[in-house]
């Protein structure tokens, strides 16, 4: 072995480790998460990313995202290249259930942490992910219908606008709402229909609505399973030349800033949000976890709040930035 | 209306298969026919029909003369959102009416001279040229509104989707209107020949003197200025553009619009008209399975199986066995025009 040798092998390993000590001690200073997000198809979408960066900031987290474009190999390019750069902890809005368990178990063996936002995976193994944050969109539809069942004391006709047929929050948004219509014998849903979760067909589907139920008479209410359908079966019944908020009730989920505008003119009477702040309860986990090696539970569940025309106004000034 | 040479049972099974499909939807719903004036516009199932489905019906408009030419545009869908996407955000920073439409517009005309360039001049395949701007033009739309539902109060432009002339409501206005507009160019002209003819052969068309390059980029120019007007008055309707749902996969509705309507995907000869009627037939089936209270689950299914009669009809293969009247020929097939005037209906 060459003395040259020799000393090269310890001047790199003196540089490896000074290297060492300076990763660790920035470690020590500020946490750094990898966020692999599934992209930017709507308005929640973006506002969901912005709250994400705004809370990092606010714990003083360095947070670095990538966009999936809607693609799976995208994300697991992203989680593989976060676990080469050695972040502290990863999430991931996983755009589909399934496909997830050899990219994680690469992050496991990492000891990297894996933080699952807005939606859950289906895996054999749950020691793959941490803890998972994410709404009960059954529970949203509850919410929804307790508020209706209480405005109208239990008597309603109710037609419904559906999210995109077999999607999961389509199908839990009508389970919740179904289940409150099932305790109130006055309550009826008249008529269901898909208005794929968006404005244009939401106001479609409400158009023949008004017509199939006696001009709109007939209607005590519309769920929609998203405000913007809401937002376009408002403009239905306006030129139907009904009220709606008055004529016809409207209650949705989400809580997007145009809803809250409607409300505060007083043409929807209510939402229950979906937080865009996923983000938020997955650092507070992370950084309990780091400090005193706490688990956090396998499933952190977003509150699902309902709002009315009340607050309507600062809710939508706060909002409108945010989305 | 006239109809052309080979007699009417060449439209009969469109005409009827609309005809059927209304009297379906009063069946199911006795008030279908209803109509009445609200705020001093119409309104009723049936004008729900034609309003609807003028967007397709627009699509449908453009997309017959590319397909007469043996093409396609995929991107027309796409095309509808950048459009909408444009005239959004330009109301939304304070334009005036005028520049808002001339620029939408204009955003539709340049869509479709990207794709006849790739077409007529770089050669390439219409389905994979216009299949490009199919997928980069939802994103264009996107960068334009940046991600969001960009909306509007203005209503000026509302007027474009929710107003209405003498009662009838702006969308089917403005088809009709484009209808007779480019039925007139292509019909009182020899356009609408070259264009049969460039469908059925390009070689020899080029060689009995029509300049194919020329026809076939205003053939997509056109199609993608009716897909911005399209795209207006979807943005209009709803007081927003959604640049991530607006006119997606209406693309297949226009071009099924065209199939129905009778014009063969091969190219040669086409009926404007019938196109229209095509439109008419699917969304007259979409308010019939809106108004008829089915599951929401069957509504692909009642649709596909209405257009496979439809498609059935006109089965080249088919109509051998079923009776028809002396001089009519069977649908679907590919033949040269025969007379300037062979193709389709005219208005």
């Amino acid at each position: 072995m060459s003395r040259k040798w020799v000393i090269s092998a310890a001047t790199a390993a003196a540089a490896l480790f000074i290297g060492l000590g300076a990763v660790q001690a920035a470690d020590a200073k500020k946490l750094v998460v990898g966020f692999s997000q599934i992209g930017s198809e709507s308005g929640w979408r973006a506002a969901e990313t912005k709250t994400a960066k705004t809370e990092a900031e606010k714990r003083g987290i360095d947070l670095k995202i990538s966009d999936a474009q809607q693609k799976q190999e995208n994300q697991i390019k992203a989680v593989r290249s976060f676990v080469a750069q050695g972040v502290d902890a990863i999430f991931i809005a996983p755009v589909v259930a399934t496909g997830w368990d050899s990219v994680l178990k690469e992050a496991k063996e990492a000891k990297i942490p894996v933080m699952l936002l807005d939606r859950q995976i289906e895996t054999k193994d749950q020691s793959l992910y941490m803890t998972a944050v994410t709404s009960d969109t059954v529970h949203e539809g509850r919410v929804a219908g307790e508020w209706l069942a209480k405005k109208t004391g239990g008597k309603c006709a109710v037609v419904e606008l559906q999210g995109t047929v077999g999607s999961s929050p389509a199908i839990n948004r009508k389970k919740g709402f179904d289940e409150v219509v099932a305790k109130n014998p006055g309550m009826k849903i008249i008529r269901t229909q898909s208005g794929d979760f968006t404005r244009a067909k939401g106001k479609e589907v409400m158009e023949s609505f008004i017509k199939a139920e006696n001009g709109g008479k007939d209607i005590c209410a519309v769920y929609a399973h998203n405000d913007d359908m809401a937002v376009g079966a408002i403009q239905a019944i306006k030129e139907a030349g009904l009220k709606p908020g008055k004529d016809i009730l409207v209650v949705s989920i989400d809580g997007v800033p145009d809803i809250f505008k409607a409300m505060s003119e007083g043409e929807a009477n209510a939402t229950v949000e979906l937080t865009p702040n996923m983000a938020g309860p997955a650092f507070d986990a992370l950084i309990a976890y780091k400090k005193d090696g706490k688990m956090p539970p396998k499933w952190i569940q977003t509150e699902s709040k309902l709002f009315t025309p009340d607050t309507a106004k600062e809710e939508y000034e706060r909002r409108k930035d945010a989305y | 209306m006239t109809l052309s040479a080979p007699g009417p049972s060449r439209n009969l099974p469109q005409y009827g298969a609309l005809i059927a499909v209304l009297l379906a939807n009063w069946l199911l719903f006795p008030d279908f026919f209803a109509i009445r004036l609200q705020d001093g516009r119409l309104f009723g199932s049936l004008i729900d029909v034609l309003n609807r489905g003028a967007p397709v019906a627009l699509l449908a408009i453009g997309m017959t003369m590319v397909i007469a030419t043996r093409g396609v545009d995929l991107s027309v869908g796409a095309v509808m959102a950048i459009s909408g996407a444009v005239a959004a955000t330009m109301t939304g920073a304070g334009w005036g009416l005028p520049a808002v439409l001339a620029a939408s517009l204009a955003a539709g005309l340049l869509c479709g001279l990207w794709n006849g360039l790739l077409v007529a001049v770089l050669r390439i395949q219409p389905i994979i040229a216009t299949l490009i701007l199919m997928v980069a033009g939802r994103g264009i739309a996107q960068l334009v509104t940046e991600g969001q539902i960009v909306t509007f109060t203005s209503p000026a432009l509302a007027f474009i989707g929710g107003g209405s002339f003498l009662t009838v409501p702006m969308p089917v206005v403005i088809t009709i209107a484009l209808l007779a507009v480019t039925a007139l160019l292509v019909r009182a002209t020899a356009l609408g020949l070259m264009i049969e003819a460039v469908g059925v052969n390009r070689l020899s068309s080029a060689g009995a003197g029509v300049n194919t390059p020329v026809v076939l980029v205003a053939v997509y120019v056109w199609c993608g200025l009716c897909a911005a007007v399209a795209g207006l008055i979807v943005t209009a309707d709803i007081r927003g553009a959604d640049a991530n749902n607006a006119g997606l996969w209406l693309e297949l509705d226009a071009i099924l619009a065209v199939v129905v309507g009778g014009t063969s995907l091969l190219g040669g000869r086409f009926g404007l008209v019938l196109s229209v009627v095509g439109a008419l037939i699917i969304q007259a089936m979409n308010t019939g399975i809106l108004l008829s209270g089915f599951k929401p689950e069957f509504n692909l299914i009642v649709k596909a199986g209405v257009l496979l009669v439809v498609l059935l009809l006109q089965s080249p293969t088919l109509t051998l066995f079923l009776p028809r009247p002396k001089g009519a020929r069977p649908m679907g097939t590919v033949k040269p025009p025969v007379a300037p005037t062979s193709g389709g209906a005219k208005p």
